[in-house]
């Protein structure tokens, strides 16, 4: 099982802060699409054309990360802080 | 190195939290402050408050991760970052970073060094509030992260895409 969340103009537009997942797909690009197959507005947040960063346990992570099972994965759009 | 990170819901008072970096040893010979306010503007709107919202945990981690480089770059005796969350006004602190080193130009870099890397590497989005009632997240700028960039390379000198206000810029 892995543990999905989103944040700020994600979770508002997903409307959804969290979710578990049974199985956990092979990388970040693998949850990515699977997401992304979920019709609107999943398909519209997840298109390849939006930038959408990724952290795997509180780390920015890139597309290539293995996931393992236990994974917290978060979602997030460009950060704005400071 | 010492490494003071608050990530807090509170208001706090930028001159208070100098003191203790101020008096962080014999060896300080200069200490480097940066404190980021909340304007009234932004993209020509009037902006009535803003609110900060983060990825708790990761947040911590990330600004750790960032302060920890910024102390193998360079010889720094103390580093303190306080970043708000939840509601803010119009001239409230929103994020304080300082440095205290032996020479005035290493804690120069460092400080510029944690609030470039700060602005696009650690999880907090704004949304502001406008005066007519209205509210949206404020839009990543590119120039935030030119002004990371150029420390990429482990360059020690001030990069030279370091983040100029723009005409629709928000503060900091």
């Amino acid at each position: 099982m892995i543990r999905v969340l989103y944040f700020a103009s994600l979770r508002e537009r997903l409307d959804c802060d969290a979710e578990s997942l049974d199985a956990a797909p092979s990388t970040v690009a693998a949850l990515r699409r699977e997401l992304a197959t979920r019709g609107a507005p999943w398909a519209e947040v997840f298109a390849s054309d939006q930038r959408v960063l990724a952290a795997v346990n509180q780390t920015m992570a890139g597309d290539d990360q293995v996931l393992t099972d236990g994974d917290e994965i978060g979602f997030f759009p460009p950060v704005t802080g400071g | 190195m010492k490494v003071e990170i608050r990530v807090q819901a509170n208001a706090f008072d930028p001159l208070a939290e100098l003191v203790p970096v101020h008096a962080a040893g014999p060896q300080v010979g200069g200490v480097v402050s940066f404190v980021g306010l909340m304007r009234d503007l932004n993209q020509g709107d009037r902006v009535h408050s803003m609110t900060l919202e983060h990825y708790p945990g990761m947040t911590e981690k990330a600004l750790a991760a960032i302060v920890d480089e910024a102390g193998q770059r360079w010889a720094l005796d103390m580093v303190r970052v306080v970043h708000r969350v939840g509601e803010v006004l119009p001239q409230d602190p929103i994020v304080l970073v300082a440095v205290a080193s032996a020479h005035r130009g290493e804690a120069f870099r460092a400080c510029e060094f944690i609030i470039d890397y700060l602005k696009t590497r650690a999880p907090f989005w704004k949304r502001e509030q406008t005066r007519d009632g209205s509210s949206r997240w404020v839009e990543a700028r590119d120039s935030d992260d030119a002004a990371a960039a150029g420390w990429s390379n482990g360059a020690e000198a001030t990069p030279s895409g370091s983040a100029e206000p723009t005409a629709s810029g928000e503060q900091t």
